[in-house]
C-alpha cells in the first residue's frame, strides 16, 4: 500500500516536472501603463494554478510600458522558459511588437491591449494572436447610439496626442459621420499635461452639444474639470479607459453625469439576473476584492482575468492531443482558443472563430453614467 | 478669438510660468553652486505635492521611509568619518538630525492620523518630510564626486532622477492625485473669471522670489553661497566649506521644489512622473538665463508658460514640440553671442 502511494506519488512529481504547462505573462506595472498594468499583474495571481490535473506555472515579467523591453521579454518566455501561452502586453504598441515574436515562435498569444489592429485584419501572422479588450470600435458605435438617442448633433473632441486618442478619434469620427452628428472640433492633450485650457476654450468657443474626452485613467479628469470651471452646461462623455476607481477620486463633483461605455463588469452587480456576463464577472470581482480590498477592482485586471479563463478552458481541449511544452501543444492550444464558444468572462461572452480572434459582441459593453460618485447602469 | 480667451490664456501661461520660474531658479542656484545639471529637481514638485495628497487621505506617506533610509545612510556615512577621526562631539548632533528627527516624524505620522490636520499644518507637514531629502541626497549621491567633471555630474544626476521616480511609483501608486483649493474665492477681470487659486500661485512666487533675493543679498549663507558660485577654490580659501554650501544650495531647492509642488496640486493632477516634464520646462527657462543669470531665466520660464499656453490653444498636438523647439533658437543665439568659458578648474 504504502510502497503504491510512494510509486504514485512520485510518478505525479515526475510527470508534474516533466509536464508543467508554462504561461509567460509580459505586462507593465511599471511606466505610463503602470495602472492599468498593476491590476493585470494582481489578476495574474488569482488565475488557476491547476488545469485538468496538470500544475500551471505563470513567469510574470514586466516590461515597463516599453516596446522594446515587451519584445525582449516575449522572446526570452519564448526561447528560455518554452512557454506554451504568452499573455501581453498591456498597452497596444507592446502588443502590435510582440505578434512577429509570437508568430515566428510559434505560441499562441492573448493580448489585453485594445485597438483592433492585433487581430485585424486575420494574417498569417495574427493567426497565433487573441485579445481580450473590447475593440474600440464597439465602444463608440455605443456612444454615437446614446448621442443620437439624446438629440446631440454638434459634438467636440479632446483627446490623447498618442495612439489611444488617435484611435478614438479615427474610430469616432467615422461612426459619427455616417450618423449625421457634425464634428466641431479636434483638440489634443498629453497625459502629464499640468493645463488643458487653451484646449477647453477652444472646444467651447466651437459651442458644441457634447464632448467626448478620448482618455484613460485619471489624466483624463483634467479636461473634463477645466470644462466644468468654465461653465460647460452640455453632456461630456469619457471612454471605457477612465473606469477605475481613482478616477472617480480624481474628478469627485466635476464628473457628475458623465456617460461612459463600459464592460459590464464595472456595474456587474446592477446587471439584471438573466443577463450571461453577470455570473462571471462578479466571482472576478469576488476573488479580486477578497485579496485586494473592497472597491479595488477596475477593468484592466478583468482583461488579465479573461486572458486566463480562455486559456483554462481551451486548456483541457489541448492537453487531450499533446504532452505541454511541445511545438503539437501549442498548436493545439492555438486551435482550442479559436473554437472558444460561448465562454461567460468578465466582459462578455467570446465566441472566437478563424477570421475573429477577439469573439466578443454587443453583451460585451454597456453604457454608464456617472451619479453621486459611483458608475450606474444606464438604462 | 476674443479678448475673454486672449485673458484667460494669459492667465493660465502666468500660473504655469511662476511655478517655472520658481524651479528655473532652483535650476541656475544648484548649477551655479554644485556645478550639478539637477534632472531631479521636479521630483520633488511631485513628491511635495503627492506627499501631501496622502497625508490627506490619510495615508502615512512612503516619503517617510525614504526620509528613514537616507537619513540612517548618511549618519553611516558621515559617523563612520566621525569616530575615525575621534571627533565625537559632532556625533550627537549628526544622529539627532539624520536620524532622531525622521523617527521622530515617522512616530508622530503612526500616531496621529494626518488627515485630521488642517490644510495649512498638512502643507508644513509635507514640506518637512520632503525638504530633507535635498541635503541628503546631495550627501549621499553627489558630495564623494564633488569635484567631479559636469558631465559625470549629470549623469549621477540622471540616475537620482531615476531612481526617484522608481521609488515614487511605489511610494504613491500609479495614479494620480489632486489636493482640494486653498481658497475657493473667484473674481471677475474684465470679463474672464479668476481663480483664488490662480493669484496664490503667483503671489506665493513672487513673494518666495523676493525671499530668495533677500536670502542672497543680507544673510551671511546666502553670501556664501554666491560667493561659493563665482569663485569655489576662492570661497574655499576664505573658509566656505564646499559641502555646506552644496548641502544649502540642495536644501533651497528641495524646497522649492515642494512648495511649487503644494501650489499646483490643487490646479492640475500630479503623477508621480509629472514632476520629469514640469522640470523640464524650467529647466528650458533657465536655459535662456544661460543658467547663470537669475532674473533672465525667471523670465524665460515665463516666456514658457506663455508660449505653452497659447500653442496649446493654436495647435495642441504640436505644444511640446513648439514649447521645446523654443530652445534651439535660443541656444544659437547664445551661442553666437556669448564667448566660451572653460567651466572646468582642473
Amino acid at each position: 500500500m504504502k510502497k503504491t502511494l510512494l510509486a504514485t506519488l512520485l510518478s505525479t512529481f515526475a510527470v508534474g516536472a516533466l509536464a508543467d504547462i508554462n504561461i509567460g505573462v509580459t505586462l507593465s506595472a511599471t511606466g505610463p501603463a503602470a495602472s492599468l498594468g498593476i491590476p493585470e499583474k494582481n489578476t495574474i495571481d488569482l488565475l488557476p494554478k491547476t488545469i485538468a490535473g496538470q500544475k500551471v506555472n505563470y513567469i510574470v515579467l514586466d516590461d515597463a510600458s516599453d516596446t522594446t523591453t515587451a519584445v525582449k521579454n516575449a522572446k526570452k518566455l519564448i526561447s528560455e522558459n518554452k512557454v506554451d501561452l504568452i499573455i501581453g502586453s498591456t498597452t497596444t504598441p507592446n502588443s502590435l511588437a510582440m505578434i512577429d515574436v509570437a508568430a515566428e515562435g510559434e505560441t499562441p498569444m492573448i493580448a489585453m491591449a485594445a485597438a483592433a489592429r492585433i487581430v485585424e485584419p486575420m494574417d498569417e501572422k495574427r493567426k497565433w494572436v487573441f485579445k481580450t479588450p473590447q475593440n474600440d470600435a464597439q465602444m463608440s458605435t455605443a456612444i454615437v447610439e446614446h448621442m443620437t438617442n439624446n438629440n446631440v448633433t454638434t459634438v467636440a473632441f479632446i483627446g490623447f496626442s498618442d495612439a489611444y486618442g488617435e484611435g478614438w478619434w479615427k474610430e469616432f469620427s467615422k461612426l459619427a459621420e455616417v450618423r449625421k452628428i457634425k464634428l466641431v472640433a479636434n483638440e489634443r492633450f498629453n497625459r502629464t499635461d499640468t493645463s488643458v485650457t487653451g484646449q477647453v476654450l477652444k472646444v467651447l468657443s466651437a459651442k458644441p452639444d457634447a464632448i467626448l474626452i478620448g482618455g484613460a485613467g485619471t489624466p483624463a479628469a483634467l479636461p473634463q474639470k477645466s470644462l466644468k470651471e468654465k461653465g460647460y452646461k452640455g453632456i461630456i462623455y469619457q471612454t471605457h479607459g477612465v473606469a477605475n476607481n481613482d478616477f472617480l477620486r480624481v474628478c469627485g463633483k466635476d464628473c457628475e453625469g458623465t456617460v461612459l461605455p463600459s464592460g459590464p463588469m464595472l456595474v456587474a452587480a446592477q446587471l439584471p439576473a438573466d443577463n450571461p456576463v453577470k455570473k462571471s464577472a462578479l466571482e472576478y470581482v469576488g476573488k479580486y476584492e477578497a485579496v485586494h480590498g473592497k472597491g479595488s477592482v477596475n477593468a484592466f485586471g478583468g482583461y488579465a482575468w479573461d486572458a486566463g479563463m480562455l486559456f483554462a478552458n481551451a486548456a483541457p481541449v489541448a492537453l487531450k492531443k499533446a504532452q505541454p511544452g511541445s511545438r503539437e501543444f501549442r498548436l493545439a492550444l492555438r486551435d482550442a482558443l479559436e473554437g472558444t464558444a460561448n465562454l461567460a468572462g468578465s466582459h462578455g461572452v467570446f465566441n472566437m472563430s478563424p477570421s475573429d480572434h477577439l469573439g466578443l459582441d454587443q453583451r460585451a459593453r454597456v453604457m454608464v453614467t456617472i451619479q453621486q460618485g459611483t458608475w450606474k447602469l444606464a438604462r | 478669438m476674443d479678448l475673454q480667451i486672449l485673458l484667460l490664456l494669459g492667465q493660465d501661461g502666468i500660473t504655469n510660468g511662476a511655478i517655472y520660474a520658481l524651479l528655473a531658479l532652483a535650476l541656475v542656484l544648484v548649477f551655479a553652486v554644485t556645478r550639478v545639471i539637477f534632472i531631479p529637481q521636479g521630483e520633488f514638485v511631485a513628491y511635495g505635492a503627492l506627499t501631501l495628497a496622502s497625508l490627506q487621505t490619510g495615508k502615512v506617506p512612503g516619503t517617510i521611509w525614504l526620509l528613514l533610509a537616507l537619513g540612517s545612510t548618511v549618519a553611516v556615512l558621515d559617523g563612520y568619518r566621525l569616530l575615525r577621526e575621534k571627533r565625537f562631539a559632532k556625533l550627537p548632533p549628526l544622529l539627532i538630525f539624520n536620524v532622531g528627527l525622521p523617527l521622530l516624524a515617522a512616530a508622530g505620522l503612526f500616531a496621529m492620523p494626518p488627515d485630521q490636520l488642517p490644510l495649512w499644518a498638512q502643507a508644513v507637514v509635507a514640506m518637512l518630510l520632503v525638504i530633507p531629502l535635498g541635503p541628503m541626497i546631495y550627501r549621499v549621491a553627489f558630495q564623494p564626486l564633488a569635484s567631479a567633471s559636469v558631465l559625470v555630474l549629470l549623469i549621477v544626476s540622471i540616475a537620482v532622477h531615476v531612481t526617484l521616480i522608481g521609488l515614487g511609483l511605489l511610494f504613491f501608486g500609479a495614479e494620480g492625485s489632486r489636493t482640494p483649493p486653498f481658497t475657493e474665492i473667484s473674481f471677475e477681470l474684465a470679463g474672464a473669471p479668476l481663480q483664488g487659486q490662480t493669484i496664490l500661485v503667483v503671489v506665493a512666487s513672487a513673494l518666495l522670489i523676493i525671499g530668495l533675493y533677500f536670502f542672497f543679498e543680507r544673510t551671511i549663507y546666502g553670501k556664501a553661497l554666491r560667493a561659493t558660485a563665482m569663485n569655489r577654490t576662492g570661497a574655499r580659501l576664505m573658509g566656505i566649506p564646499p559641502a555646506l554650501a552644496g548641502k544649502l544650495c540642495f536644501t533651497l531647492a528641495a524646497a522649492i521644489g515642494a512648495f511649487s509642488g503644494i501650489l499646483i496640486a490643487p490646479i492640475t493632477t500630479i503623477y508621480y512622473d509629472s514632476g520629469f516634464l514640469i522640470g523640464l520646462k524650467g529647466f528650458v527657462g533657465a536655459i535662456i538665463g544661460g543658467l547663470a543669470s537669475y532674473p533672465v531665466a525667471a523670465l524665460g520660464a515665463l516666456l514658457v508658460g506663455l508660449l505653452e499656453s497659447y500653442s496649446s490653444f493654436y495647435a495642441s498636438a504640436f505644444k511640446e514640440v513648439i514649447v521645446f523647439t523654443l530652445i534651439i533658437p535660443v541656444l544659437l543665439w547664445r551661442s553666437l553671442t556669448s564667448k566660451h568659458i572653460e567651466e572646468e578648474e582642473e
